[in-house]
């Protein structure tokens, strides 16, 4: 087939497939919504009891808010309707773009926490452990996904972050322990993804290796490895080679006194502020620099970018290295940013579910954010609502959330668009 | 400042494209470079550019010798390039697009302010008119050609070259470049325009010089007639009219029917909008049009590629929506697609194989599962005998031929076998003159044996020569079928988009 000519991404899209996915959708968030109003509101877990919400840490000092003490039923029923009315909306309304995305984000949050009303009802639940968790889940997620951003700005796929979180953790934890010093571990984990990451681009670009079987075996190589070494000397004498370390949590004084968010997110240790400012530092560059123009028209549209005198190639290999520094930085957390040894195959398939960050984020940084936010909270509720012994098997509940995850991309993100050149190597002529 | 080149070589192995090149332009001067495709004309200004090192050979800018090791170098040097692909990043602004690699910086972050100006400045100097905050990929093909120009223009382009900067654009369009390109030689500028249009040629050259299998083979006056300059660039006498009687049978009743066609693309978008269109047995309709109106979307609906939403396709009675290509191919509908790398030939499969690829598994070729190796010899023997096709042997697989060779391929294959309707997409495009004489001679011939012909070409002139009548496409929708001897002008007023009525009015 011949591609279609005329540029489909940039025009509304009114076609008959959008109405029907407004129609289904619509009716969709109804019947999910009136579920909610059946089994939330109305079921016997919530009749005559109350549901308490705690909104501080245990440990927080600052400003605290009072804990939330509500009657269960009503409130989880006032928000099952909320969310049924959402779908009323996308259903009778034209949304567009925008409005279409705070609709589906009311529905899924006034859902989420009917859900929360009923699991908690007759006890009650830490919100602000919830979020401290979805914080700490998210830290190498937005740092995975800020590597690949990078990587697939300037046209290189890169699957093989898992591989880097990997090597990052393996030798932060080794070299921190060998040598006592937590800043030297930090620098050895992200020079290790940084290889990792250069290696990665050197076999895209130069041996035009395909890239997403590139990562995946890269990732069993890196898996490889540190088992390997876990097992040959790092296990053997865990005391010197592989101890449980961390950087010491740094209080930010009069934030971290914040109510809520105050010691979530400013009490934390030095590479959750460290992640804090990449975003802000890769979102600002990538869009409003020369360095971030010249990686946007290299994974745009290579040829042009080399017709104006910019080396794709050392661009790429740039790029690559220093998204593998950030990637290795994700894998530093996993040891010496949470008390943690090394173990085999730690990062559990966090560094694909980053890469979906990057998707569900449309290859933004701030998006990634959002996105790792958003599976990091999914982590974070189910160890919540595990303990509140409620009729939903456990399995289900793990899977509960990523199950509304994607059901938020598909309404939320919509058609996305990869930039044009990723995953090519450039060739001239 | 003026550029010379002195004796330029290139080699590709064997293959010497550029074989001894000299060539000269001064400041203000319009130098034509005509040449067929596959002359050497595109490897002579990716030398010039700096994007291949000759072989041998001297590059001189404004008199001193000039090693180009990269754009970067090129660009220094003063000298810019309108690529027949345009070199822009769709989703960029016009402003990001004529900075980048050039950009200008407030501490750490971009200048859009100052990049913006910049483009203001160029674009009203050289009455450019191009808005720096449109996103490229939204623009016009005609604006995005002035967005290359400015972006030359911007980095202080003292020679500029255009390769094929018309192939894309409406009568128009060329016309309003034609007159950018008069001002910019009345500043000075020296500019090589590449081309194998001798119309253009002779509206706007000041001198031409002639290439022809990587060398210069003449040089000429814009004076010269368009058959001296055809004779030239080809190396024998050509016919550029096509010899053919007006069309029989005008009042016979249609063989080939379409009514109200629909087809939406994924976003949904109508890019076939309500069209409808008849063709008579032996006539010869011709779909003008620019580039990306719907004309690829027509042609796939007629052969079954794609299904459409709406709407009917009747060939000698028959329905043929619905029904797969296969089928339609085997009811007698003969297809030469746009693009035959693509969708016209299995590059690495032989000549011959290629010349059966629709009825390998039929008598007298398949039989029972298996093929017969010796038909397919002999019929491919006879193939390339009867269309000329230059090969080196029927075992040659069909991606080393030259562009006009495969495509004579593509037209042997859907012309020998019993057709009841021929669809025609850009039939000579990336082909040599000679081959395109003798296409264009096949399409009649099929023509003359009664077959309706559905041409698409946005060759403007291809259209108009080969036609009994035209229609006009613009935006999904056939905005109107005029007679073949309308004028060019009224032709390019329709492809623009201008209101039929109008036109005709004039």
């Amino acid at each position: 087939m011949t591609a279609t000519v005329l540029p489909p991404e940039n025009l509304a899209p009114t076609g008959a497939g959008v109405q029907r996915g407004r129609l289904y959708g619509g009716i969709a968030m109804i019947v999910v919504g009136l579920y909610g109003v059946w089994a939330f509101g109305l079921g016997s877990r919530t009749s005559g009891v109350d549901t308490r919400f705690v909104l501080n840490l245990s440990n927080a000092t600052g400003l605290t808010l009072p804990d939330l003490t509500f009657p269960a039923g009503p409130v989880a029923l006032v928000l099952a309707v909320l969310a049924a009315l959402c779908g009323a909306a996308k259903l009778a309304l034209p949304l567009s773009g925008r409005r279409n995305a705070a609709v589906m984000g009311v529905f899924l949050l006034s859902y989420v926490l009917a859900f929360l009303v009923w699991a908690a009802a007759g006890q009650s639940l830490n919100l602000a452990a919830v979020l401290e968790a979805t914080v700490l889940a998210a830290v190498p997620l937005v740092l995975g996904a800020l590597a690949g951003v990078m990587g697939e700005r300037s046209g290189v796929i890169n699957v093989g972050i898992e591989g880097q979180f990997l090597l990052g953790a393996c030798t932060a934890a080794f070299t921190a322990s060998l040598t006592g010093s937590l800043w030297a571990g930090m620098a050895a984990g992200c020079l290790a993804g940084g290889l990792f990451g250069l290696l990665l681009a050197v076999f895209a670009q130069r041996y035009l290796v395909e890239q997403v079987v590139l990562g995946v075996v890269l990732t069993m190589l890196a898996t490889g490895l540190t088992g390997f070494f876990y097992e040959s000397v790092m296990q053997r004498d865990s005391i010197t080679y592989n101890q449980a370390l961390s950087f010491p949590d740094l209080e930010i004084p009069l934030l971290s006194k914040l109510p809520l968010i105050g010691p979530v997110l400013f009490d934390q240790n030095i590479i959750v502020y460290l992640a804090m400012a990449l975003i802000a530092l890769v979102h600002v560059a990538l869009f409003r620099t020369r360095w971030g123009l010249r990686t946007r028209a290299v994974g745009e549209h290579p040829t042009a970018a080399d017709t104006v005198g910019i080396n794709v190639i050392r661009t790429r290999y740039l790029n690559m290295f220093a998204a593998g520094l950030i990637a290795g930085l994700g894998g530093v957390w996993l040891t010496i940013g949470l008390n943690i040894s090394f173990n085999k195959n730690m990062a559990a398939g966090q560094g694909f579910i980053a890469l979906a960050a990057v998707i569900f984020g449309r290859w933004s940084p701030v998006g990634a954010l959002w996105a790792a936010l958003l599976f990091g909270f999914a982590g974070g509720l189910s160890t919540a609502v595990q303990p509140l012994q409620t009729p939903v098997p456990t399995s289900f509940l793990t899977m509960l959330p990523y199950l509304a995850t994607i059901f938020a991309v598909a309404g939320l993100v919509g058609h996305v668009r990869a930039p044009a050149a990723d995953g090519q190597p450039y060739t001239k002529g | 400042m003026a550029l010379e080149l002195r004796g330029i070589t290139k080699r590709f192995g064997s293959l010497v494209a550029n074989d001894a090149i000299d060539l000269e332009v001064r400041p203000g001067e319009i130098h034509c470079l005509l040449g067929e495709n596959g002359a050497g004309k595109s490897t002579l200004m990716n030398i010039l550019y700096g994007l291949y090192q000759p072989d041998e050979g001297e590059i001189r800018v404004g008199g001193s010798p000039l090693r180009l090791d990269g754009p970067r170098s090129a660009i220094n040097a003063g000298i810019g390039m309108v690529h027949q692909h345009f070199m822009l990043v769709p989703v960029f602004t016009v402003a990001e697009n004529v900075m980048l690699g050039d950009e200008r910086v407030k501490g750490p972050l971009l200048d859009q302010g100052a990049a913006r100006r910049h483009v203001r400045e160029v674009s009203e100097r050289y009455g450019l008119a191009v808005d720096p905050d449109a996103t490229v990929g939204d623009l016009p093909v005609g604006v995005q050609q002035r967005v290359e120009i400015v972006k030359a223009l911007t980095r202080n382009a003292k020679i500029l070259i255009l390769d094929e900067p018309t192939a894309v654009l409406t009568p128009q369009e060329t016309r309003e470049l034609f007159t950018v390109m008069g001002r910019l030689r009345e500043a000075g500028t020296a500019i090589v325009f590449i081309t194998h249009k001798l119309k253009e040629v002779k509206a706007i050259a000041d001198r031409i010089t002639v290439i022809r299998r990587g060398k210069v083979v003449g040089t000429a006056d814009p004076s010269a007639s368009e058959s001296e300059l055809a004779a030239l660039m080809v190396g024998r006498q050509v016919r550029l009219k096509v010899e053919k009687e007006p069309a029989r049978d005008t009042g016979a009743a249609p063989a080939f029917s379409v009514r109200d066609l629909t087809v939406r693309n994924l976003a949904g978008q109508a890019v076939v909008d309500g069209v409808s269109l008849d063709i008579r047995p032996g006539e010869v309709l011709g779909v003008a049009g620019v580039q990306g109106n719907g004309q690829t979307e027509l042609t796939q609906a007629v052969l079954g590629l794609i299904e459409p939403e709406s709407g009917s396709i009747v060939l000698d009675g028959a329905e043929l929506t619905g029904r797969s290509p296969r089928e339609r191919l085997r009811a007698g509908l003969g297809f030469v697609p746009e693009d035959r790398g693509h969708d016209g030939l299995v590059g690495t499969a032989s000549v011959a194989e290629n010349l059966i690829l629709d009825l390998y598994d039929r008598p007298p070729f398949g039989r029972r599962g298996t093929m017969d190796v010796r038909e397919v010899r002999r019929n491919a023997a006879q193939r390339v005998e009867e269309f000329d096709i230059r090969t080196t042997s029927i075992e040659q697989p069909v991606g080393e031929l030259s562009g006009g060779n495969q495509q004579k391929v593509v037209v042997a294959r859907e012309m020998s076998r019993p057709l009841r309707m021929l669809v025609i997409s850009q039939p000579t495009r990336g082909v040599d003159v000679g081959a395109m004489e003798f296409i264009h001679q096949r399409i009649i011939r099929e023509r003359d044996q009664g077959r309706p012909v559905l041409l698409v070409s946005t060759e403007l002139d291809e259209v108009m020569a080969l036609s009994d009548r035209v229609a006009v496409m613009y935006g999904g929708k056939i905005v109107a079928v005029v007679p073949a001897d309308t004028s060019t002008e009224k032709i390019g007023l329709l492809m623009a988009g201008a209101n039929p009525e109008d036109v005709v009015d004039e």
